[in-house]
């Protein structure tokens, strides 16, 4: 018998305009010891599956149909006091944010007792032992000494075995993970997955494991099924979802991830659902002024820079602490190429960036444009050089401002800068509009009118305005589902193609580093460690950190490469 | 699409009409039977203000309407000596107390609206200022609206007007009297607004579309206007509306101690102040409707903000 089976399961938001069906007749099976990968882009309903078999559905949320059975026994018509004792009983979850899932006001094994006893009615002192048993087993050094330190005391990684051993208290049957290494890094993620593997086995703990990374449900899930706006999708074992995708969306979700091991030329967009809005990059290359400059000559030159923050305010200098985020970095970026930066979060790459961009003044070295030193003024970098560059931000929720409508905000640098105005003006923006794909009456709409794919296209039409020379992105696609992040890596592709530009890549994507860059300088900590070219520095690493950041990487062997095109 | 631009536009201009009523304000204003009374109560009040001239029976500033003997006439009663009726009575002067209501209702609402208009330039300004450039500047402006804070909003307002009083030629003191109100009040009530706008700023100044609007080369100036300025607004707008009953209760307490609003130019405070020494010899009425008049507006115009705040904040729904 099934450990959990959600059958025909419609769950409705119904609203003042209309209802709204997030999960429409899903079907899902957990067995014990399996762990199922639950995978879909936002708004798939994936989450509102975890929350309708905890009974945590929020309001106006309900189950308009089908059946949740735990062990063969309904579960989904239980009163709110019975559901009550089944969760965190039976079945408990895992969320994705460990610093907002802990009490900072209790220590770690106040929490644990506290749940324990909750469920399992043991007196102080077994409680206690098996808190601390709990903590060693989620590996945790130092199991006894730790057990008394609070929340902040621990790392993100760290908090989030805390987390799962809040979930393990009760020798739960079935764990729920939503999104559980999505707020962390790349080599905390590792550890985590092969804990909730190592769980499941030992355990016979059924996992459901909501993700929207196919790396993570290629690494670590036994069966997988594919969300698509509420519905299912496709199902199966893992290996043969992704190996041999059937259904169409499936195909072109797999076919959008980047691949770490080869380079595309471009990503392939197997159109599904009429989400792909052609792109006309050729057109605007007739309108581009020529550059004639030699391709390879250093454009970009970065030497020594630093930046230190203040980590300790005072009023005088002598007695102020810094916190030195970018050490000395010393690095050229060439004509017509496009140089990334990988590092994890933290490492410095986004501060550079703006040491460049003219946002942060430099506490040290120089950054030299052409051969001129564009950092030595005092009120910033000069207005020729502001002109020269531009900028794609990360989030595309806050990168727009939300009171302007469309036209102004892609307007507003060519017009700051005086290089058009009136009708000539006018007619650039509606035709950057116009070749991002979303066409001119765009302008007139606001913001909030706009998915995040597009709004990071009003981004890009917004950076092109002024012809700059020189595009810094950073992290442009990491708030991005993976389809949408294909067709916006392939727009910055094309841009760098026809139009000759230069840029600097952000990422702490590597397989997507690996897509879009010529060169890559890697972090660590506001070091840069090392500088290479792409394909030979992911081919034979020499620094240490990077060897290591890319043992880290998901390997996604089994995963179909029907339509890719190797460059 | 085939459409021209200009007929999506005035397609969309149509339809934002349509789109306010639709919105959620519009939708929760009207589900509110609270809102919907106070919004009532509130333009009731402020169009009898407006049109006074037109609605008063009496013009209680030209003594050449005045009869003396009209005096102490009860509501609705008619008067022993002359036989005229007054519908809310009159005062000792004889007077008719709804025309001197009415115009009284002016005076408030003017100094009360003047009063959150001058402290919400002079707040938001301050708050922006504080928020966005930061430093010792910021310490300063923050550091002085501590202090203010240290001391009943009342109080500052006497001070200031105290001082402004002293000043002030005795000839110009009546004439320029409204206006001290007005500055003094509005002095006292910055500090609320510079500090939402400060707050908001900081969070909105770290938004990326600052960093692209910096990134142009775009001055402080240019950016707290046209870029933070409007993302700030929302929550300006409910203290505003909070604030005018509180200018508009200050504004009564000030004349209700003789020191705001002159006998000539006689507000609500001071027709309370006026009534409040007849109250005990049994002419009840002249206290008791210009006090109901201002409890009516002063509570319609705190609910109406009180609404305002919880259906602009999304997560109390």
């Amino acid at each position: 018998m099934a450990l959990l089976e959600i059958e025909n399961l419609t769950v409705e938001f119904p609203t003042r305009r209309q209802t709204f069906v997030a999960v429409k007749d899903a079907h899902l099976t957990v067995e014990p010891g399996q762990i199922h990968g639950l995978v879909g882009e936002s708004g798939a309903g994936k989450s509102t599956i975890g929350a309708a078999v905890m009974g945590l559905l929020e309001r106006p949320g309900r189950i308009s149909g089908g059946i949740i059975r735990f062990r063969g026994e309904e579960i989904s018509g239980l009163d709110a006091e019975a559901m009550q004792a089944l969760r965190g009983k039976k079945i408990s979850m895992i969320f994705q944010d460990p610093l907002t899932s802990l009490n900072p006001l209790f220590t770690v094994k106040q929490q644990l007792v506290e749940t324990i006893q909750a469920h399992l009615g043991l007196s102080d002192a077994d409680a206690e032992k098996r808190a601390v048993d709990l903590i060693d087993r989620v590996g945790i050094p130092n199991p006894a000494q730790r057990a008394n330190q609070y929340p902040h005391q621990f790392s993100g990684g760290m908090r989030q075995r805390v987390v799962i051993a809040l979930a393990l208290c009760s020798e739960p049957d079935v764990i729920i993970a939503d999104e559980p290494t999505t707020a962390l890094d790349v080599s905390i993620q590792a550890q985590i997955l092969d804990l909730i593997k190592e769980l499941a086995r030992e355990r016979q703990v059924g996992v459901i494991l909501i993700t929207h990374d196919m790396g993570v449900i290629a690494d670590t899930t036994d069966v997988v099924t594919v969300m698509y706006q509420g519905e299912v999708v496709e199902s199966g074992p893992t290996a043969q979802v992704l190996g041999r995708p059937q259904h169409p969306y499936t195909k072109s979700l797999i076919a959008a991830v980047p691949r770490p091991t080869v380079k595309l030329h471009r990503f392939p967009l197997i159109a599904y659902g009429g989400r792909i809005t052609g792109f006309a990059i050729e057109d605007l290359a007739r309108s581009w002024p020529t550059d004639t400059s030699e391709r390879g000559r250093a454009l970009i030159e970065a030497d020594g820079i630093t930046k230190r923050f203040v980590s300790k305010a005072a009023i005088l200098p002598s007695r102020r602490e810094y916190f030195t985020a970018v050490d000395q970095a010393k690095f050229e970026i060439r004509q017509g190429e496009v140089f990334g930066l990988v590092g994890e979060s933290g490492s410095g790459k986004s501060t550079i960036a703006r040491m460049i961009a003219g946002l942060y003044p430099v506490d040290g070295g120089t950054v030299r444009y052409r051969g001129q030193d564009v950092t030595a003024g005092p009120m910033g970098v000069p207005d020729w050089y502001r002109r020269e560059i531009q900028m794609i931000f990360q989030d595309p929720y806050s990168s727009l401002n939300p009171r302007m409508r469309v036209d102004a905000i892609v307007a507003e640098p060519a017009k700051h800068h005086g290089i058009l105005a009136g009708d000539a003006l006018k007619a650039r923006v509606g035709e950057l509009l116009d070749r991002v794909g979303l066409g001119a009456e765009a302008g007139l709409k606001y913001p909030h009118e706009f998915s995040g794919g597009q709004r990071q296209r009003i981004s890009i039409a917004r950076a092109l305005a002024t012809q700059p020379k020189f595009l810094i992105c950073d992290e442009p696609t990491s708030a991005l589902d993976v389809s949408i992040q294909a067709q916006i890596l392939n727009i910055l592709k094309d841009l760098q193609e026809h139009l000759n530009l230069t840029m600097l890549f952000i990422s702490h994507d590597l397989p997507v580093v690996r897509q879009m860059c010529d060169r890559v300088g890697v972090m660590k900590d506001g070091v840069l460690v090392e500088v290479a070219e792409t394909e030979a520095l992911f081919a034979d690493p020499q620094h240490a950190y990077t060897q290591h950041l890319l043992s880290l990487m998901p390997r996604l062997d089994g995963l179909s490469d029907e339509g890719l095109a190797v460059a | 699409m085939t459409d021209s631009p200009n007929t999506v536009q005035a397609e969309r201009a149509r339809s934002r009409i349509a789109m306010a009523w639709d919105s959620d304000v519009a939708h929760s204003f009207r589900r509110s039977p609270v809102a919907l009374i106070s919004a009532a109560v509130t333009l009731l009040l402020i169009l009898s203000a407006v049109f006074a001239p037109l609605i008063a029976p009496h013009d209680p500033f030209n003594p050449a309407t005045l009869n003396l003997m009209n005096g102490f006439t009860p509501p609705g009663q008619a008067n022993m000596f002359t036989g005229e009726t007054f519908l809310l009575g009159t005062d000792d002067q004889g007077r008719d107390v709804f025309s001197t209501i009415l115009y009284g209702l002016r005076i408030s609402l003017f100094v009360g609206f003047a009063a959150v208009a001058f402290a919400l330039i002079l707040g938001v300004t301050l708050g922006l200022i504080a928020g966005y450039v930061g430093g010792w500047i910021d310490t300063v402006i923050m550091r002085i609206a501590d202090v203010q804070l240290t001391f009943p909003a009342i109080l500052v307002a006497m001070l200031i007007f105290g001082i402004a009083k002293g000043i002030t030629p005795p000839e110009y003191r009546n004439e320029v009297a409204i206006w001290v109100l007005i500055i003094a009040i509005g002095l006292s009530d910055w500090v609320q607004f510079a500090r939402v706008v400060r707050g908001a700023t900081l969070v909105e100044k770290s938004k990326e579309y600052v960093q692209a609007a910096r990134l142009i080369g775009r001055s402080p100036f240019a950016i707290m206007m046209r870029h933070i300025l409007p993302n700030v607004l929302s929550p300006v707008l409910v203290i505003a509306t909070i604030s005018l009953a509180l200018a508009i209760i200050a504004e009564a307490t000030l004349s209700f101690l003789g020191v705001g609003a002159p006998p000539t130019e006689p507000s609500l405070g001071t027709l309370i102040r006026i009534g409040q020494g007849f109250l005990f010899s049994g002419e009840w009425w002249i206290l008791f409707f210009p006090a109901g008049v201002l409890l009516a507006l002063a509570l319609a115009v705190n609910l109406l903000g009180d609404w305002l705040r919880d259906a602009l904040n999304p997560r109390l729904r």
